[in-house]
């Protein structure tokens, strides 16, 4: 094997110009493969965080609903009014129940999901309606009273936070982190205080520790965050009083069943990730379908580019391929050798390739990339994951093997007869 | 070695071309080889001569008959072992000189050595600068194949064929191409090959003047052995 690698080496260093730009075709190609993907995959974890890092897998809430059964309906359906023939019914008299928007025995649902072995955080939510008092004018806000520490550690809380320390809003009594929108709207800055009032018209001042910007105008131009202790005082509500439970799971891809589960067993509605943010997977795939597609149509034509060289070299090398024959070289040896020289080809471009890529991700990776929506990127993203690099060696590697095994089958069955008698 | 002792037979080879029409080349040949002998085969042009060096060289396959070297014979084995046999048991010497241009003389005498694999790269080498000595091409040793005249690529090719101690030594019209001071040469060459190394040699040759000074002469005419 030896000695056919050193023939391999040997013949290429001869045709030296056209083996470089064969390897430069799998450069080229690798690099790009490398670096679309890295770029793609960079800008989609980005998207994709936008939302999905702050989502819970499982949100349990209570939704206001209309009445699912009126009346009218079950006195039909039991049979009594066997007089009345099978139509639409108009009288719809029961309105949706006046109940708060509570979780019921909040405590003991977290509990038991605490303990759950598939569960990997459970933290509690209030949400509730406020408006914002400013000289004559009321603005309309959302108060979202979170366990702080929680949310930093499994929702990324303070990589939106543009000002101001989570723990000033997880210790401190009346505070609040205000959306940028709103608390540019309010010109408060940290320090300043905030006068609220509840719907049930409560009145509180709130101090301001931090801005949020979360990327999504809309958003920040209503929601604020405060220490769920507060928002109960603020309300007067008891400290088991939750409008939401977020539940992180160790497996995203259990959230559709667990959340079906968990509105069975508590009584409550149960929303899952990718049900409510279904748009964001398909954005993904088909961005991540597009640059594989991409990237192995180069690494394709890589290949006819080998193919055509390895061609070309073996009607060049017929004498030699005779020669190597006479002189006890079997068929298998002689493919072996002009398999070898393809693979040398592939394998010194597809390094080359790589550390191509790995520049150009890195140049991407340096290029300034400010936003107002995404306040925690400054270049754009790139995803370095060695996942890329090892698909695109592998392919190289397949389409040199492939694209070298014709051309050497072709010189394996050359017969020297024919070339040393022809001459 | 055969019982007979012979390190090459032939018994009966036929062989026809198909393309366009069939024409038959060699018709029930047999002949043998003896070691040590230094054997030519002479004949007109398209007597099939050629036809049956090559035959005999184990390159082609396409034949009737049984050809039997160094005791084995090749009938019915498969491309791999009659290239291991063409390996260690034949040497080759063609008209054309056939060296691999991209490497160097002193690599091109070591290829087959290195392929047989029966000593190590150190002792082919050894044996190749020997060899290159013998025909007095040592100060070529390093150079490029295509750098040599017609005589000396001839030289390098024999050093080539002698490198695994082959049993036998085909040549085909080896000094075809070579004016007559490199003829006389190759010629003085190959004879010290029979009488010094105890090696067969089959020459195939258009040279009657060649022909003439060796051991034995086949005479070959429209496919037959005529004398």
């Amino acid at each position: 094997m030896r000695l056919l690698l050193s023939i391999s080496i040997t013949l290429l260093r001869a045709k030296l110009k056209q083996s470089i730009v064969a390897a430069v075709g799998v450069t080229f190609s690798i690099a790009m493969f490398v670096t679309l993907l890295g770029f793609m995959n960079g800008l989609n974890d980005l998207l994709d965080g936008l939302i999905l890092n702050r989502t819970p897998h499982v949100r349990l809430y209570n939704e206001l609903k209309a009445s699912p059964e009126q009346p009218i309906e079950s006195w039909y359906d039991q049979g009594v009014g066997t007089d009345f023939p099978p139509t639409h019914h108009f009288v719809r008299s029961v309105k949706p129940k006046d109940e708060l928007p509570r979780l019921r025995n909040g405590s003991a649902i977290m509990k038991a999901l605490e303990n759950d072995p598939r569960v990997l955080a459970v933290s509690p939510r209030l949400v509730a309606q406020v408006f914002f008092n400013v000289g004559t004018v009321d603005l309309n806000g959302q108060v979202n009273g979170i366990d702080v520490m929680q949310e930093v550690r499994y929702y990324q809380f303070s990589d939106y936070l543009v000002q101001g320390d989570p723990k000033d809003l997880a210790s401190g009594n009346n505070t609040i982190v205000l959306g940028k929108g709103l608390a540019d709207m309010m010109e408060a800055g940290i320090g300043e205080t905030v006068q609220v009032t509840t719907a049930t018209g409560e009145r509180s001042i709130l101090r301001v520790v931090g801005i949020y910007q979360s990327g999504i105008a809309d958003y920040d131009k209503v929601q604020c965050y405060a220490n769920i202790k507060n928002v109960q005082k603020l309300m007067s509500r008891p400290s088991s009083y939750y409008t939401d439970i977020n539940v992180k799971m160790h497996d995203l891809l259990q959230a559709p069943a667990a959340a079906k589960e968990f509105a069975g067993r508590f009584g409550v509605d149960a929303l899952d990730i990718q049900t409510a943010n279904a748009q964001f997977e398909t954005g993904s795939d088909v961005r991540s379908i597009i640059s594989y597609a991409v990237g192995i149509v180069l690494l394709i034509v890589a290949g006819f580019g080998i193919y055509n060289i390895l061609n070309m070299m073996i009607y060049e090398k017929l004498d030699a391929i005779a020669i190597l024959k006479a002189t006890g070289f079997s068929g298998s040896d002689v493919r072996r050798i002009f398999l070898l020289l393809s693979m040398i080809i592939g394998i010194c471009g597809g390094i080359a390739g790589l550390l191509f890529g790995f520049a150009l991700q890195t140049l991407i990776d340096n290029v300034p990339f400010v936003t107002a929506a995404l306040p925690t990127v400054t270049t754009f993203p790139i995803d370095y994951n060695p996942k890329y690099y090892i698909i695109a060696v592998t392919f190289a590697l397949l389409t040199t093997w492939v694209s070298g095994w014709f051309p050497a089958r072709k010189a394996s069955k050359v017969d020297p007869v024919e070339i040393i008698r022809g001459k | 070695m055969s019982t007979s002792g012979n390190i090459l037979e032939v018994r009966n080879v036929s062989k026809s071309f198909h393309d366009p029409v069939t024409v038959p080349v060699l018709k029930g040949v047999s002949l043998e080889v003896k070691p040590g002998e230094f054997v030519s085969i002479t004949g007109k042009s398209g007597c099939g001569k050629s036809t049956l060096l090559y035959i005999l060289s184990t390159m082609d396959t396409d034949y009737e008959g049984d050809l039997v070297i160094d005791g084995e014979s090749t009938h019915g084995l498969d491309g791999s072992r009659l290239a291991e046999i063409r390996n260690e048991k034949i040497g080759f010497v063609f008209q054309f000189h056939y060296l691999l241009t991209e490497f160097s003389v002193l690599k091109n005498v070591m290829l087959p050595g290195l392929k047989l694999g029966r000593s190590s790269a150190a002792e082919v080498e050894a044996r190749a600068i020997e060899l290159l000595r013998d025909l007095d091409m040592q100060d070529h040793a390093l150079k490029g194949a295509n750098q040599l005249s017609g005589g000396q690529k001839q030289r390098v090719a024999i050093a080539r064929a002698l490198i695994n101690d082959p049993a036998i030594i085909m040549g085909d019209e080896p000094t075809g191409n070579l004016d007559s001071k490199n003829s006389a040469v190759v010629f003085d060459i190959f004879r010290k090959i029979a009488s010094e190394h105890k090696r067969s040699l089959l020459v195939v040759t258009h040279d009657n003047d060649f022909a003439g000074r060796t051991d034995r002469n086949i005479l070959m005419d429209d496919g037959r052995v005529v004398g």
